[in-house]
């Protein structure tokens, strides 16, 4: 045990373990916040959409030799929020059927960039760090985390002080509407939070993984709680201590950072639905 | 002036029309239900009245200090709502959100409030129960006391008995007739013609055109009253 805790204290005194476990733990802190409203909607993919057009900015970013690439993949990630939202409310082409179409079109032209005008000799090391996070969450730069820990705070922020317009435009969208809520403001705010966890969260396990750190922490404490409140607080608390036990994981067996976290959240929704079972809850 | 003018509405929906020359109006404490075949437009009238879909054509009119943000809507309920974690508290106190304008959170006010309307309708000792764990009955309650934090002047419901059991439905529409001896106007749509023509003050009748406006008494006796009446097996 000595050993453990030897080699753990040991790890962290370098600052870039301390700074991967900080934005780590945050942003799974601000997914599983949003994952409770992105799962209730039915609108679980949106994450995961998302998550593949940052990876076509990420891509444009790369061609262009942007230092800082947030400040392009972060306005397109919500511009494509938006439009994927706008399109839902006009039907020509199904909102599953647009968001598939986009997420396509985003790794296509993203990999093309990259491949067009590669940054580094190692192309296809780049491509998997973007795709599973590996080491891009190891190689923060303190303006990284900055900029991680304000998006972050901001999330959060926004999320509690319009946490019960959120709840009732998850609940009932149509009560809300005709009782004179601005839904379409709110879905839209939604959707620009979601657009920044998802950028934040492409650090820590990579675009095509994003979607786990938003619906696994709801989707197990749904199987025990039954009131939004609590599912929100313990949804939080669940994905802290998920992505904090993955990453310290990672670190000690030397594994990849990003699918270690996935599979500690993979291990508390098998914990999660047998607890649920237990209980003898109905199932949804 | 009228609490609600409807004026010449076209009604349709999918670019299908299914109702024109809709026109009616509420006075403060009337009890309007709107009858008709599946597919003549109920639904949407209710909609165009609650602002979530524009009409076709004509006009919907609030008057007399009523707002959209001042009416209360008990919508037909949809699956959607069967696995959420919600408790019937949250759900009561989300009906009172037009009322905290640009504040984030309630007041005391608005929390008492929201008590004082499961209590009336007798859902205060389940506050603290999973709403998705409730019988069809206690969920519609918990509906209708939401409804009422958003208004103390007009309720618009959708067909607030389906799915329930007769003798609930009685319940639900002893309570809905109770709230409008306390005064709030009701616009219903319902398919329970017995129950209409026993509650409510006025009828709307919709077909291909609107078919019928007028008091419940004058319903009766009207050819399309008396045709309707006796297709659902119940001679006037």
């Amino acid at each position: 045990m000595n050993g453990i805790f030897g080699t753990l204290s040991h790890y962290f005194t370098f600052p870039f373990v301390r700074y991967a476990l900080i934005v780590g733990v945050l942003v799974a802190l601000c997914a599983s916040l949003l994952g409770v409203v992105l799962v209730l909607k039915r609108y679980s993919h949106i994450g995961d959409g998302l998550a593949h057009v940052a990876f076509g900015a990420m891509g444009v970013a790369t061609a262009l030799r942007l230092t800082n690439q947030t400040v392009l993949v972060l306005p397109l990630t919500m511009a494509s929020a938006v439009v994927l939202l706008w399109n839902g409310q006009h039907t020509k082409i199904k909102g599953d059927a647009a968001i598939a179409m986009m997420s396509v079109s985003a790794m296509a032209i993203g990999y093309l960039l990259i491949n067009l005008s590669p940054a580094s000799s190692n192309i296809s090391g780049d491509v998997c760090t973007t795709l599973f996070g590996s080491t891009s969450i190891l190689t923060l730069t303190p303006t990284k985390v900055w900029l991680s820990v304000g998006l972050s705070l901001l999330v959060v922020a926004v999320f509690v002080l319009f946490y019960n317009r959120i709840f009732a435009i998850t609940f009932d969208e149509s009560f809300a509407a005709a009782t004179g809520l601005n839904t379409r403001f709110y879905n839209m705010l939604v959707a620009m939070i979601v657009a920044t966890v998802v950028v934040l969260a492409m650090d820590l396990v990579g675009s095509l993984l994003t979607s786990a750190l938003i619906i696994f922490p709801a989707l197990s404490i749904m199987r025990v709680l039954r009131s939004f409140k609590a599912v929100v607080v313990a949804s939080v608390v669940l994905s802290v201590f998920c992505a904090a036990l993955g990453i310290t994981l990672s670190i000690l067996l030397g594994t990849p950072v990003g699918a270690t976290i996935v599979v500690v959240y993979i291990a508390s929704f098998i914990l999660f639905s047998l607890g649920g079972l237990a209980l003898g809850r109905r199932r949804a | 002036m009228p609490q609600l003018i409807c004026d010449r509405l076209t009604l349709g929906y999918e670019g299908r029309i299914v109702s024109t020359g809709v026109s009616f109006e509420v006075d403060a404490g009337d009890y309007v239900c709107i009858l008709g075949e599946n597919g003549s437009g109920k639904s949407t009238l209710i909609k165009a009245i609650l602002n979530l879909k524009v009409p076709m054509a004509g006009k919907v009119i609030l008057g007399e200090g009523l707002s959209r943000a001042g009416i209360g809507y008990l919508p037909q309920q949809t699956a959607a709502q069967r696995d959420f974690p919600a408790s019937v508290w949250e759900i009561v106190i989300s009906g009172s959100l037009n009322r905290i304008g640009r504040r984030p959170f309630f007041s005391h006010a608005q929390r008492k409030q929201a008590q004082e309307n499961m209590r009336r309708l007798q859902v205060d000792s389940l506050a603290r129960r999973c709403f998705a764990e409730l019988s069809g009955g206690q969920q519609h309650r918990v509906l209708l006391a939401r409804a009422l934090g958003a208004t103390d002047r007009m309720l618009v419901l959708d067909e607030p008995a389906s799915g329930l059991d007769p003798q609930i439905t009685d319940e639900m529409y002893s309570l809905i007739k109770d709230l409008n001896r306390s005064g709030l106007s009701i616009i219903m749509v319902s398919h329970d013609t017995q129950a209409a023509l026993r509650d409510a003050s006025h009828i709307l009748h919709l077909g291909n055109t609107s078919l019928f406006w007028g008091t419940a008494r004058d319903y009766e006796r009207s050819d399309i009253g008396r045709a309707y009446l006796s297709r659902k097996g119940m001679e006037a």
